[in-house]
């Protein structure tokens, strides 16, 4: 098992060189130019501010640096907001992202399994098609029209209440997470639902159950003991890129509801063509990815039992 | 074989298993409020000052939106509006603006504008926010800061007017050398390289503020950085500055003018670009004032809301690339583009903003020829559409090019919402009139700049901003030297008139001078005029004495105060 | 004792019919098909998927309007108002002349759709007026409404008000200004009705009528017709749909189409070869899987830039297939490790079968129905990237229409214009379902088979 780990952990650090490569080709071949700005610059000024970012060296000498500076833990300094470390801006705005990631993994997760097994109990009856229609708009509508129409509703609740009974947007406390969480996390939990319900029903006609059912064992022991558990393996599978996923997807939410996370400082970035803000977070984010996927998978190992046999 | 015993078909199982579900559920919504108690603590060490409501009024604060994080506040180097807006209430130059846009004393109490020079006296009771008194030697240091090439500062040509700045600039000299000089500690000097009347406008803009020596030694290289590395002299500072997330500025007990900085705090919270965000936290009560768009408004006259309009300054127009191997160079090709086209029916019908005017010229309505209104002294010409006119003119164009046929214009644009939709309207417009294909490149901002600085265009739209409140602003913009004149019109007649605006003293031949340069920009057709922008905008009732500016920091809070008697 | 005879040990006849078959056999192919026509959900999908493609294909011939034709008198026009419109002259900029007898804020000439022009008197108190418009009547907040002009003298007493607008009801206040342009107290109100018009050189413009001859001033005409309403520019929505169906459809169906061909090939060939070879190109594929998904989109629309003219929709497609190849490479090679073992793969190989055959006739059409499935998930997932990537700006390029662009657009004006907003979410959120339905059932139709259930 641990062996296991320590390969996948090796597997990981060359597959956060081959993002951070990859990033940094694509990059480079961004037309245009990331000095300039709206008064226009003398020649001297320009040249400058090339030698204080080292854009002046050729282009083989800046993938050594680049890669240096990584594995040495610096993204560099922002093109935009001088001064600001890059690992600044990553330290103080990827715990949001990733807290509004959590609870929204966390919501769907468990929102997912709730209602998955609801459908897979009441299956065909009046509960399964109700979840279910709720279901199919959570996968279909798009979530920037969810997150639009969430604010509004918001606004529209709070003035007929008269006071504020959940902030329309910001971050700081548990109120500024609740709807832009649920809103991030309602595509995951209608997904979760679908795989939780076909996994559940997979089971239910399943040779073993039968066995138990046979054996006399009493119908909420097999319900707990073993429908739900084995039918939670394949949503545990998912988990991992599923909060990698909503952790970077989340900058539409970020945008609307003024959420101070990194997505939307990436969506920014890209915007103003600052190029370390975006490799940084571009390599930040596939290593995160890839630690997570690892975590997942060595988490796994340890429930399903089929795998500790390999 | 039998069909196997479906378990879910079991009432009694269904019964048990929704009753184990619903213990798990009530199980999971207590770990999840465990889980967002912990959340929450740590979301609130991430910092997000979340003031929850607009207007305070025990705490005499009000929050607002900041379009935009300032990437620094180093005086001497800022060029976008965030940072001005910020400066504007955190510092305070020699002159300053009041409440109805005029020039009033700052830490200069009084100063005078020779032919040679100006001499600034600066008052004594203008004190940094660490007790120390604002010198004249702080403008010195600050003012060479900026030319110094090693500054890099993209303004320092707003200071060209001083004797020696652009030679300092441009490495040439040291820059000990500029022409200003502290004859003592209130006592500030300052030689100009050619007669300059409107230095005293000039002043007033955030490149000439002040910076202390002393303290900006001590910042070591990150002076501007954050909050507690600068100095303040304005009505407030800032106080606290959560990157990327909001900013606190407080009452600056300093200050010397008691007829400015009536709140204790303004938080600037919610960073965000989204203007829907912005109405709805404006809705909710949550900001105390937000700009509006035009598919704004029906809501904000449902929710009857006052609302108020003013000009920003800004004139937008469709810019010509005036190269040798462009088409637009061609003189009937451009009156072709003019006349097909009408600025009223892009303002009234395609961008529906109230706040807009259709633009007439490039000098915008608001700004001051000789004792009242240039466009009254010097009207531009009227512009009629007349497409069948156009048209000939395209076929005199055609001809002088010796082209069978146009190739497709590229239009360059920005990616704003209001330039995608211009461009959208007058690539159909100049299809449906003159049948000529118009390729629209929309490039973000530093993208824009790149092509229009190398040329890669034929026609962009661009906007210039004013920098101070004089007709000048505007009319050296197509001087050949000018290195925002990036369609590179070269035109001596051009080039001789902006001197003149530049250097004469007679405010009678200036402003001809003006009005000639407005003549050539219309029989030259070197732009197409599209706009001059405006915003509509809501204040909250309570707050008092909010004033938006062409020139200077818009929003500015300086004079506002909370009031809650009902009228 | 009975006495047994040769008779009795005579043969039976021999019966032709000793097992019928029940029913006729089939292939794995006929019998999904069977089993997709009986589920009802996945069929109506497979109709809806049917109606779509004929939308977008067959669409633009029988509705012939163009999505770029700007009607811009019909601006934002929601489906099923109003058309007829009035003949009038062209503009003509007015500068006040022609004062009536009347004192007060009033009309002069016609409200039309064209100008409303307004006068006034001089109100007490004042040096300067301010001009509002507004919707709504006046209430006690004195909320006047959008200020559309102001003046700051008391010898502009005329205003032109021709900023959008509608044929309804609108309430225009003076209101009195005092020397430093403050708000005094003294207004005056009145509602006007706005008529729609047009004039004969827009008419002709639109093609709403041929002949100017045949029509003058002051004639009722319909303008032109919208079924679905207009956008923001007056272009008919229905053909921006239509439009905006090719661009989604052709990236939504067309980028997975690719990356699943390439990811079949290179899957078969990873799964098949096996060895060190299948190793190495696997490890290839998890790298491009741990590429962040929708920031390596966004790098590469950037990196790739789009040229003036061009659409953006290369771009994307591209980006797509570089990025969603793997899973199905992936897929494809464990389909072809689990099917090299079976039986009748080494059967083939015993009697001969050299290898291209095997790929041919076994591997690749066994394959095929996993393939079918991933492709029809792998469709509303590219539509929802692009529709997602174009809200944010980082999508297809203006004008191109698309179908997640105009959500965008549409959402600006949510609250005010809904239809604009409605109809482009609602076809995203139908195709979408449709796809994965019809997902659903393939998988359910294809699998049940390969299990070996009933």
């Amino acid at each position: 098992m641990w062996l296991y780990t320590f390969k996948r952990l090796l597997q990981g650090v060359v597959t956060v060189w081959f993002i951070a490569t990859a990033t940094f080709i694509a990059m480079h071949n961004v037309p245009g130019d990331p000095l300039l700005n709206d008064r226009a610059m003398t020649p001297e000024i320009r040249a400058n501010v090339e030698a204080k970012y080292g854009l002046d060296q050729p282009l083989a000498t800046q993938y050594f640096i680049y890669l240096r500076n990584l594995a040495q833990g610096d993204f560099g300094i922002s093109f935009t907001q001088e001064n600001r470390q890059v690992n600044d801006i990553i330290r103080e705005h990827f715990p949001v992202s990733a807290i509004l990631g959590v609870l929204a993994v966390v919501f769907a997760a468990a929102g997912g399994v709730l209602w998955g097994a609801l459908t897979a109990i009441y299956r065909n009856r009046l509960p399964d098609y109700i979840i279910m229609f709720f279901v199919i708009l959570g996968i279909s509508v798009p979530s920037f029209v969810v997150a639009a129409l969430s604010q509004v509703s918001l606004v529209n609740l709070n003035s007929l209440v008269g006071t504020t009974v959940l902030p329309v947007a910001g971050w700081g406390t548990i109120f500024h997470m609740l709807v832009p969480a649920m809103v991030l996390g309602l595509g995951t939990m209608a997904y979760l639902t679908r795989l939780m319900r076909s996994s559940m029903l997979e089971i239910i006609s399943s040779d073993f159950i039968r066995t138990a059912k046979s054996k006399g064992v009493p119908p909420a022991r097999i319900f707990t003991k073993h429908q739900l558990r084995n039918a939670i393996l394949p949503v545990v599978t998912v988990l991992g890129p599923a909060i990698a996923a909503i952790t970077t997807g989340g900058f539409v939410v970020e945008i609307v509801f003024a959420v101070p996370g990194l997505g939307r400082f990436f969506v920014e970035a890209v915007q103003q063509l600052d190029y370390t803000v975006i490799m940084g977070t571009t390599v930040f984010y596939g290593a995160f990815l890839v630690f997570m996927v690892i975590v997942v998978d060595v988490l796994y190992g340890f429930i399903d039992p089929r795998m500790s046999m390999k | 074989m039998t069909k196997p015993v479906l378990i879910a078909n079991d009432k009694g199982f269904a019964q048990s298993a929704v009753k184990q579900l619903g213990f798990y559920a009530v199980c999971t919504i207590m770990g999840l409020a465990v889980l967002m108690y912990l959340l929450s603590l740590a979301a609130g060490n991430t910092g997000g000052g979340s003031g929850i409501s607009g207007i305070n009024v025990e705490d005499n604060s009000i929050t607002i939106t900041l379009g935009q994080e300032p990437p620094q506040l180093d005086s001497s180097r800022a060029t976008d509006a965030a940072s001005a807006s910020v400066l504007g209430h955190a510092m305070e130059g020699l002159i300053t603006y009041d409440q109805n846009n005029q020039l009033s004393p700052g830490v200069a109490e009084r100063w005078e504008i020779r032919e040679d020079g100006a001499t600034f006296w600066i008052r004594d009771d203008a004190f940094w926010n660490d007790s120390r008194p604002v010198t004249a030697h702080d403008f010195v240091f600050a003012w060479e800061r900026v030319v110094d090439p090693i500054t890099a500062s993209e303004y320092a040509f707003i200071l060209y007017p001083i004797k020696n700045a652009e030679k300092i600039n441009q490495g040439e000299l040291p820059k000990e050398t500029l022409g200003v000089h502290a004859l003592s500690d209130q006592i500030l000097e300052v030689e100009f390289e050619q007669p300059t009347p409107y230095f005293d406008k000039l002043v007033a803009f955030n490149t000439y503020y002040p910076i202390r020596e002393d303290f900006f030694e001590s910042t070591n290289g990150r002076y501007g950085a954050d909050a507690d590395m600068l100095l303040y002299n304005g009505p407030y500072m800032v106080t606290e500055w959560v990157h990327g997330s909001s900013m606190l500025w407080e009452k600056n007990p300093y200050y010397w003018n008691e007829e400015k900085g009536f709140l204790d705090k303004i938080i600037a919270s919610y960073i965000t670009t989204d203007v829907n965000t912005k109405i709805n936290l404006f809705k909710d009560g949550q900001i105390a004032d937000t700009s509006l768009v035009a598919p704004m408004l029906p809501q904000a006259m449902e929710q009857r809301w006052q609302i108020d309009r003013v000009m920003d300054g800004t004139v937008f127009f469709l810019e010509f690339n005036h190269r040798e191997e462009r088409i637009t160079s061609n003189l009937n090709f451009r009156k072709a583009l003019s006349l097909a086209q009408d600025p009223n029916e892009l303002v009234y019908k395609v961008l529906k903003e109230a706040a807009y005017l259709p633009a007439q010229s490039l000098f915008p309505v608001w700004v001051q020829g000789v004792s009242e209104q240039f466009r009254k002294e010097y009207p531009p010409r009227e512009h009629k559409i007349d497409v069948l006119k156009a048209r000939e003119y395209l076929e005199l164009a055609r001809q002088e090019l010796g082209l069978d046929e146009f190739p497709p214009i590229v239009f360059l644009t920005g990616d704003t919402p209001i330039s995608l939709l211009a461009s959208e309207y007058y690539q159909q417009l100049y299809l449906e009139n003159l049948g000529l294909e118009i390729r629209i490149d929309a490039q973000i901002f530093k993208q824009r700049l790149a092509k229009m600085t190398s040329g890669e265009f034929d026609v962009v739209m661009a906007g210039w901003a004013p920098d101070y409140f004089d007709a000048l602003t505007f009319g050296d913009l197509f001087a050949s030297w000018n290195l925002n004149n990036r369609g590179r019109y070269n035109n001596e007649e051009m080039d001789r008139m902006i001197r003149i605006a530049q250097s004469e003293l007679d405010p009678l031949i200036r402003m001809d001078a003006m009005g000639a340069i407005q003549s050539i920009i219309e029989e030259d057709v070197i732009l197409i005029p599209m706009y001059e922008r405006g915003v509509s905008f809501v204040v909250d009732p309570r707050l008092k004495g909010l004033i938006r500016r062409i020139v200077g920091p818009d929003v500015d809070y300086n004079y506002a105060y909370i009031d809650v008697s009902e009228d | 004792m009975q006495s047994l005879s040769s008779v009795d040990f005579a043969p039976i006849s021999n019966s032709q019919e000793v097992h019928g078959i029940s029913r006729p056999s089939l292939s794995y192919w006929q019998d999904a098909w069977i089993r997709l026509k009986a589920n009802k959900r996945a069929l109506m999908s497979l109709y809806i998927v049917i109606f779509l493609l004929l939308f977008t294909i067959v669409g633009p011939w029988i509705w012939r309007v163009s999505p770029a034709a700007q009607d811009l008198d019909q601006v934002s026009q929601p489906p099923g108002s109003s058309r007829v419109a009035l003949i009038v002259d062209d503009y003509t900029p007015w500068f006040g002349e022609g004062n009536s007898p009347e004192t007060g804020l009033r009309t002069f000439g016609d409200p039309t759709t064209q100008v409303v022009r307004l006068q006034w008197n001089a109100l007490p108190g004042a040096a300067g007026h301010r001009i509002y418009r507004n919707l709504f009547p006046l209430g006690p907040e004195r909320a006047y409404g959008i200020p559309i002009g102001e003046f700051f003298d008391n010898n502009t007493l005329f205003f032109e008000d021709r900023l959008d607008l509608k044929p309804q009801n609108y309430y225009y206040s003076v209101v009195a200004l005092g020397q430093f342009g403050e708000l005094l107290d003294s207004y005056e109100l009145i509602e006007v009705d706005v008529k729609r018009v047009t004039t004969i050189a827009e008419a002709l413009e639109q093609e709403l009528i041929s002949h100017t001859n045949n029509f003058q001033i002051g004639d009722a005409i319909d303008m032109a017709w919208h079924p679905l309403g207009t956008d923001y520019l007056g272009r008919d929505m229905l053909a921006r749909l239509m439009a905006g169906a090719r661009v989604s459809l052709f990236i939504g169906i067309g980028a997975p189409f690719l990356f699943v061909l390439f990811g079949v090939t290179y899957g078969s060939i990873a799964g098949f070869l096996g060895g060190k070879i299948d190793q190495v190109m696997m490890r290839f594929a998890d790298f491009v899987v741990a590429l962040p998904f929708l920031l390596f989109m966004i790098l590469f629309k950037i990196a790739f830039g789009v040229g003036p003219g061009e659409s953006g929709v290369l771009p994307m497609l591209v980006a797509l297939v570089i990025l969603m190849w793997p899973a199905t490479a992936r897929l494809v090679r464990g389909q072809i490790l689990l099917i090299r073992e079976q039986g009748y793969i080494s059967a083939s190989q015993l009697l001969g079968a050299k290898t291209p055959y095997l790929i041919l006739r076994h591997m690749i059409p066994n394959t095929l129905g996993v393939v079918l499935v991933t492709l029809t998930f792998a469709i509303p997932s590219a539509i929802f990237t692009e529709a997602f990537l174009s809200f944010i700006g980082m999508g297809v390029v203006p004008p191109t229409p698309s179908w997640g662009s105009m959500s965008n657009e549409g959402i600006k004006t949510m609250l005010t214009t809904p239809h604009e907003l409605i109809f482009p979410a609602v076809i995203i959120s139908i195709t979408v379902l449709a796809f994965n339905l019809l997902g659903d059932g393939l998988r359910d139709a294809l699998d049940a088979r390969m299990r070996n259930q009933e």
